[in-house]
């Protein structure tokens, strides 16, 4: 076949272009609502003063000790976060042949309270402490995050092994997860049951995801693991674009399907097993944050794994600084706060349909 | 250009699908596959396309044994249309694009851009070219699919039933495009099909199938009614109507 006096066509050029725009301008916002967040508070400091702490100059006020130590760690945090948990999301929903997947589908989050709960009931305990910011603590914060995830990556084992055992359909993958979430919800409510009042407190305060319990060490921790996993999926993004148009094209264009999906489980399971474990359960981000980016520029992975980034990290950040402002002095845990603005959002987007 | 298929024998587990397969087809040719449902022409598409590797025998395309190729390089040789597409939010210019997977590195190239306007002009889909396959007709979607596997520049072109589930207007379209793109551009191509009408309008080879076996094979002249009884088990008469060969049963 001859195909030589092919051009690219003006038209699609413009479209690809409002989608590259509208990661760009995501940016954008992204960096203005880091600025913003940074520079509320109970101190409240002047964007232009965070613009100039951030790039390494100095100012008069001495806040540069604030947005060191606290603002920026837990605003970074947030964006990381939310880069992982929205672009996991995508991942899974397309792998998974699901709207409603994600890696919590897959019961990570079940398993990772589960494993708190252990740590907090059996291996460290809880104690309650006072505090302007927090009521309960967790004693051995670290300890409870190994146990964690080390039962996220269990759930996730499981299912792995159920897939092999079975082929690895999309629907085994999910009725599994659905299964082991089930499972260590129980085992959650047994230990809870038998747990005195101080650690049912840690073990409840454990699952409300917050942004604030990491430190400059967890933050790259994060990071790295978030980093990785996003060039591992846009590596892949021409692979999840064959697989959305069917298993059987998919294998007709030399992709190894079986393979591409377990893998993609894997990472975007245990990315979100990181985060989930660092900071407890932060819902709905890797839900609905890949939806609200289909509605605007559809499917395409090469767009849509940036795009859901970008969205996650907004989401989470905006969730994050509304949750320390709302009731100052009081600061929520943003995982009440995601659900809260994400909700009525994806409502409006459902109602309103798809935008060309 | 040649595919040779020889001796190629599938079974799932105990029971098998295809037993002792041989046969070849020329550039050029149409061949519909036919055979009643479970026979084994969706195993035969796959063992030709390497999605399904043959306990035994060979498929070779110009004398290459797809069993010593990669994927991605039985990819850029053979094209398939399933017969299940699932349409996700693309455009059609994109969902197309994706039949240069096999050709691509990291990014999408200009030159594979230019490749999916030319399928697209020559297959004169340009209105469709940003409207949203999940927003598609039937017909519209087949089309769709058929470019993509174009845009692949393959040799041979593996259709399972893609008049399936279509009306009257669009089987007729489709296999006509089909028929135009294979004798035009010297392509191979080879459809399992279940109208024995559309089939024997557009085709130019016919491929009886029957437990795994192939019953005949040869052009139009060896289908007879006889040939047809023995494979669907019904009585049929072969009648010409204004040029055109047609099946009418008449139990």
């Amino acid at each position: 076949m001859h195909l030589e006096d092919g051009q690219v066509p003006e038209e699609y050029r413009r479209y690809t272009g409002r989608k590259t725009a509208f990661v760009a301008g995501g940016f954008v916002l992204l960096f203005v609502i880091f600025v913003f967040s940074i520079s509320i508070g109970a101190v409240r400091i002047p964007p232009a003063a965070v613009v100039r702490i951030l790039l390494g100059g100095s100012t008069s006020g001495g806040w540069e000790i604030i947005i060191r130590n606290i603002r920026l760690p837990q605003a970074l945090t947030a964006v990381v976060a939310g880069i992982g948990l929205g672009v996991s999301g995508a991942v899974m929903q397309s792998i998974l042949r699901n709207p409603l997947g994600s890696p919590f589908t897959l019961g990570i989050s079940q398993a990772a309270a589960f494993g708190a709960a252990l740590s907090v009931m059996i291996l460290g305990g809880g104690t309650m402490r006072s505090s302007v910011t927090d009521a309960v603590v967790v004693s051995n914060p670290y300890l409870t995050t190994g146990v964690a995830f080390a039962f996220s990556l269990v759930g996730v084992g499981v299912i792995l092994l159920i897939t092999r055992i079975r082929r690895s359909s999309p629907e085994v993958m999910v009725l599994a997860g659905i299964a082991m979430g089930s499972l260590f919800t129980a085992g959650t409510m047994f230990l809870q049951y038998f747990a005195d009042d101080v650690q049912l407190a840690a073990m409840v305060f454990w699952t409300f995801g917050d942004t604030a319990r990491a430190s400059w060490k967890e933050f790259f921790f994060i990071t790295v693991v978030v980093a990785l996993a996003l060039v591992y999926f846009m590596f892949n993004r021409w692979n999840y674009n064959a697989i959305d148009a069917g298993d059987e094209t998919a294998n007709g264009l030399g992709v190894v399907v079986k393979r591409v999906r377990i893998y993609g489980m894997l990472v975007a399971s245990v990315t979100t097993a990181v985060i989930v474990s660092f900071l407890g359960i932060i819902g709905f981000v890797g839900l609905v944050c890949p939806h609200i980016v289909r509605r605007i520029i559809g499917d395409d992975h090469r767009y849509l794994i940036p795009g859901t980034s970008v969205m996650g990290g907004i989401l989470l950040l905006t969730a994050d600084t509304v949750a320390r402002v709302i009731l100052a002095p009081n600061v929520l845990p943003v995982a009440i706060l995601t659900s809260f603005l994400g909700a009525p959002v994806f409502i409006y987007l459902l109602v309103r349909g798809y935008k060309r | 250009m040649i595919l040779k298929l020889q001796d190629v024998t599938f079974s799932y587990k105990s029971d098998t699908v295809l037993d002792d397969v041989t046969f070849e087809v020329h550039d050029g040719e149409l061949v519909a596959v036919l055979g009643p449902n479970g026979v084994g022409k969706t195993t035969l598409l796959r063992c030709i396309n390497a999605i399904l590797k043959p306990q035994r025998g060979s498929v070779l395309i110009d004398g290459e044994d797809l069993r010593h190729l990669h994927g991605k390089e039985v990819a850029k040789r053979i094209g398939y249309v399933a017969q299940k597409g699932e349409s996700s939010r693309l455009t059609a210019f994109d969902a197309i694009l994706l039949g240069r997977k096999p050709h691509i590195r990291w990014n999408v190239s200009k030159h594979d851009l230019e490749i999916v306007d030319a399928v697209i002009k020559r297959l004169g889909l340009e209105h469709l070219m940003l409207r949203y396959i999940d927003e598609m007709s039937g017909g519209e979607f087949q089309k769709v699919c058929i470019a993509r596997a174009l845009v692949q520049e393959p040799k041979i072109l593996l259709l399972d039933e893609p008049t399936a589930s279509l009306d009257l207007k669009n089987q007729l379209d489709i296999l006509g495009f089909v028929k135009h793109v294979v004798s035009g551009h010297g392509i191979t191509g080879l459809m399992a099909v279940h109208d024995l009408n559309t089939a024997l309008r557009y085709s130019d080879r016919f491929l009886f199938m029957k437990s795994g076996k192939i019953l005949s094979y040869g052009t139009i002249n060896d289908v007879t009614p006889g040939m047809i009884e023995e494979v669907y088990g019904v009585k049929v008469m072969l009648e010409e109507c204004k040029g055109h060969p047609v099946v009418i049963p008449v139990e």
